[in-house]
């Protein structure tokens, strides 16, 4: 795919040292007055208790950039825009309510525009986030492949012979699940029950649809129970959140676009969505394309209707679990979920209403895991280093199991407990939910019901 | 020495990855929570983070060695400068010395290093039943090290007392570097109270490396009541009153419509949008003794013309309510850009004609002034709105807050409830003190630091205590090692 950057007057700004497209926003910027209440809730403030790696600090170096201070490739500048996991805490604790996420996304985007990155590294970035996810086809490919990896015992091969750690891939194809469904392929498969009174429209994801499919038909089972008719429109791509925070708007615009497009053909139902990350970035298309003329107010309607999976069902009051889930479990609230959604209580509502199920709050729930996108790959020392606070405080709980509701945060959970050595299984809260309703063979039973009903009605 | 040499010794001290210089870096040293144009924004030479006392006396004893100023910095959450390095030199960032290193549920104490947060040692020893006391509105991210510098309290002093009544012995690390212990555990140390001189002394004294802090036990029952009134007189003489009668509240707060018309739509506390000022009474105690005295404060307040009272006596009624008040600042930013957020006290009989003249000002100045505050002990927080963009602004509001303080000070108050002085407010002091009142402050200061070497530049008056001569030697010896400000 070429991306060709559309730079037009309306489009391109100068600000201090800033310049061009994707311009940190004056107004938001000085909404910050520095008064530091955001200091204990950022990840990176309390790994290092240095005010740069706060986003106070963060915030005042683009203002410095801003006013023309400090150079747009200072490397310190450079170094505290990518330090930063954008988990976004610091948003929902701020009392001025300075939109921080958008910020330091505009910073990165200027970086990427301005800095002259290494011709490998360009290539890697290129191979690596833009040539895979412009196409949900080609990702499907990679996964398919990755799936035959695990099944051939050619994953036992490479790891006896020690080619991963060599490779020092070993903790990236720990984070994967085993890989068994085929994926979700939009368009092909649907869920409703005959007492069906609304609709939703399944936002499929890159990751989840190839890497989770199983959790993206769970969420499809639970809402039909919940009488939604559940469809997987066709021509959706994946939602740009990891080109968004690596400062790659163009390609994320390119993404978004296709994605409104995909979801325009269903009127104002909503669109649901399973991962954090990506319900965040939907929920910011109108932020994103803001800009574009053709699109700003299609983003805007499209923005309105997206719904965290948690977000609507806990809209209505549940319909019963069938059977207990006999299990302690404790929450770990993804970033995207809790600070860049706001969703913080219907996750627990939800879990609450499930029979037999005991949810036993863990220190920190809501500090970053350090999955953050693709952080936990690029930035592993910080990375590693939150993921096991967060195991330390996950195990201190005595649960059976973590749940959350995100992918990134489930593969790193998975790498940091093989890390710690625990052996404590992770999972989507849908999953947890679709339990409790029976699986998929209940779930079939309910449809061959339903089924034999209407040829019973229909032969009446 | 030159600067780089500087630095390698610095990183021989507390290791390389707890010395920062780079100027990119050291931009972000060069403010704290003040509000722009009321505090002079200010670079360090360097900026060091220590985990051990050991390695902060070390620092001090090489800053001795080549003359720079020393600047201790917690959170930098303070409203009045005082974590700014005026006068350059090195900042002793102390946020990595954050463990609670004992808590004693007997002797009802802690033992904290400086950089553990407020509200976390509270959380810390919830389970024990306790709570610190003290709660600034940043008690969510300040530190306790600060906490002792600047003496803070917040609206639970009214009955708890402030940060002095709440530190039992405090390790200090002196000007000269070395290390001692003020106070001890029990009550009664004998000789000069040093813990005494020592909490609010806006870290010019000596810099805190541990402190044994009085845990409070977390009180049975917690009433909260809302009491509407049409106007802020009315309210000012139920709080009177409420005093008056010998009743001592956890917090007495008061709002003004304005700060009222801030909150209400964004948290839906419940506060009447037509009240003239509302006021907040946190009771708390034994069951009965709390019922008794509600029911005394109902009548009181009905007694003054309020229209509206509530008691709330569930956990989520209490915190909606609490969360208008204690977002109030937040909101603030419905109304205007800016805001520039005033401590000045006053005794609680001159509440009624010092809202007034707050009321005069505002109109004088067209600048709108925003009323929340600590009525109970009488600290006022007015909170001018403006718009820095906007030519004038800044030096309106300037003008208009020295008219204030002016008249709280003629009326027997305070420069500052529980902000500290800092750069913020040194050139009011002459207003409170006389000569010989600020020779006697100056006396203890040069006790401790007869260089001069800690934290220079605040609390006296510019030019006092030789701060001119001090400020020039400083300058002149970063330049002999090659450090200049940015």
């Amino acid at each position: 795919m070429v991306v060709e950057a559309k730079l037009t007057e309306a489009t391109t700004r100068n600000l201090g040292n800033f310049s061009g497209l994707d311009v940190p926003d004056d107004t938001l910027l000085r909404a910050c007055v520095h008064c530091g209440m955001c200091l204990p809730s950022c990840p990176t403030y309390r790994l290092t208790g240095q005010e740069a790696s706060s986003p106070r600090g963060r915030l005042w170096m683009m203002r410095a950039v801003a006013d023309g201070r400090l150079e747009l490739l200072d490397p310190s500048f450079d170094e505290q825009m990518y330090q930063c996991l954008n988990c976004r805490a610091c948003e929902a604790v701020c009392p001025s309510g300075v939109h921080y996420g958008p910020l330091v996304e505009a910073s990165r985007a200027q970086l990427e525009q301005h800095r002259p990155r290494p011709v490998w590294q360009r290539a890697a970035r290129r191979a690596g986030l833009a040539w895979p996810f412009a196409d949900i086809r080609r990702l499907r490919t990679m996964v398919n492949a990755l799936r035959l990896y695990q099944r051939s015992g050619l994953a036992k091969v490479a790891r006896r012979l020690g080619i991963l750690q060599a490779l020092r891939l070993a903790d990236l194809e720990a984070m994967l699940p085993p890989i068994s469904a085929a994926p979700l392929v939009a368009g092909k498969e649907r869920w409703e029950l005959r007492d069906a009174e609304h609709s939703a429209h399944l936002f499929n994801g890159c990751v989840m649809s190839t890497v989770f499919p199983e959790v993206n038909r769970a969420t499809g089972r639970v809402l039909a129970l919940n009488r939604y008719a559940v469809d997987v429109p066709t021509g959706q791509q994946c939602c740009g959140a990891l080109h968004v925070h690596s400062g790659m708007m163009e390609e994320a615009r390119v993404l978004a676009r296709r994605n409104i497009e995909a979801f325009e053909t269903t009127a104002d139902e909503p669109i649901v969505v399973n991962a954090a990350g990506c319900g965040a970035a939907l929920k910011e298309y109108d932020f994103l394309l803001k800009d574009d003329p053709d699109y700003a107010e299609r983003a805007r309607r499209f923005t309105a209707r997206v719904r965290d999976i948690t977000e609507l069902l806990a809209a209505h009051p549940l319909e019963q679990p069938r059977q207990p889930v006999n299990r302690t479990v404790t929450f770990q609230e993804p970033c995207h979920l809790a600070h860049a959604q706001r969703i913080s209580v219907q996750p627990r509502s939800l879990l609450g209403q499930v029979e037999g199920l005991r949810l036993v709050e863990m220190r920190e729930s809501s500090l970053c895991c350090g999955s953050a996108g693709i952080y936990n790959v690029i930035r592993r020392r910080m990375a590693d280093d939150l993921g096991d606070r967060k195991v330390k405080h996950a195990l201190a709980t005595g649960a059976d199991e973590i749940v959350t509701a995100n992918p990134g945060c489930a593969m790193q959970l998975r790498t940091s407990l093989r890390r710690s050595g625990a052996t404590l299984p992770v999972r989507h809260i849908v999953e947890v939910l679709d339990e409790a309703y029976g699986g998929l063979d209940a779930h079939r039973t309910l449809v061959k019901e339903a089924n034999e009903k209407g040829e019973q009605r229909r032969s009446d | 020495m030159n600067r780089s040499e500087l630095v390698r010794e610095l990183e021989r001290i507390v290791g390389a990855a707890g010395v920062l210089s780079e100027p990119a870096d050291l931009l972000v040293y060069e403010y704290d929570g003040s509000v722009d144009g009321a505090v002079e924004t200010a670079s360090p030479s360097a900026v060091v983070l220590p985990t051990t006392t050991a390695q902060v006396a070390a620092v001090v004893k090489l800053a001795n060695k080549v003359q720079l100023p020393v600047v201790p910095r917690g959170a930098g959450t303070g409203l009045s400068g005082g974590a700014v390095a005026q006068a350059g030199g090195i900042i002793l960032a102390l946020t990595r010395m954050d463990a609670v290193l004992d808590v004693d549920p007997i002797d009802r104490t802690a033992l904290v290093e400086p950089g553990v947060i407020n509200l976390e040692l509270s959380e810390f020893t919830r389970g024990n039943g306790f709570f610190f006391a003290p709660d600034p509105s940043s008690q969510k991210a300040c530190t306790i090290g600060g906490n002792v510098a600047e003496n803070s309290g917040g609206p639970h002093c009214l009955k708890y007392g402030v940060t002095t009544n709440h530190v039992l012995a405090l390790e200090i690390v002196l000007p000269d570097g070395s290390v001692v212990w003020t106070g001890n555990s029990g009550d009664g140390a004998p000789g000069y109270d040093l813990t005494a001189a020592l909490v609010g002394s806006e870290g010019m004294l000596g810099i805190v490396t541990k402190a044994l802090v009085r845990l409070t036990p977390v009180p049975p029952v917690t009433s909260v009541m809302l009491a509407a009134f049409p106007e802020m007189d009315a309210a000012s003489h139920a709080v009177t009153s409420i005093i008056g009668a010998g009743i001592l509240p956890a917090a007495l707060e008061m709002m003004d419509n304005l700060t009222i018309q801030a909150v209400e739509p964004a948290y839906h506390a419940g506060y009447p949008m037509d009240a003239g000022a509302v006021l907040l009474i946190e009771l708390d105690g034994a069951a009965a003794e709390v019922e008794e005295t509600s029911a005394e404060i109902e009548r009181l307040c009905l007694e003054h013309g309020s229209t509206l009272f509530k008691n709330a006596t569930e956990a989520a009624e209490r915190e909606l309510l609490w969360k208008g008040r204690k977002m109030a600042l937040a909101a603030m930013g419905r109304l205007a850009p800016n805001y520039y957020l005033h401590d000045t006290v006053v005794p609680r009989t001159k509440l009624p004609p010092t809202l007034a003249r707050v009321h005069e000002i505002s109109e004088e100045y067209d600048l709108p002034i925003a009323n929340v505050f600590h009525a109970g002990d009488g600290n006022l927080h007015p909170l001018m709105l403006f718009d820095r963009r906007r030519v004038g602004d800044v030096e309106r509001v300037l003008e208009a807050s020295h008219h204030l303080i002016e008249h709280c000070v003629s009326v027997g108050g305070a420069l500052s409830g529980e902000h500290g002085i800092g750069s913020e407010k040194r050139g009011y002091m002459t207003l409170v003190y006389t000569g010989e009142d600020l020779a006697a402050m100056a006396g203890v200061k040069r006790a401790f630091d007869a260089e001069l070497r800690f934290n220079p530049e605040k609390m006296f008056p510019k030019g006092y205590v030789c701060g001119e001569v001090r400020g020039l030697r400083a300058q002149a010896a970063m330049q002999k090692h090659g450090i200049y400000p940015m």
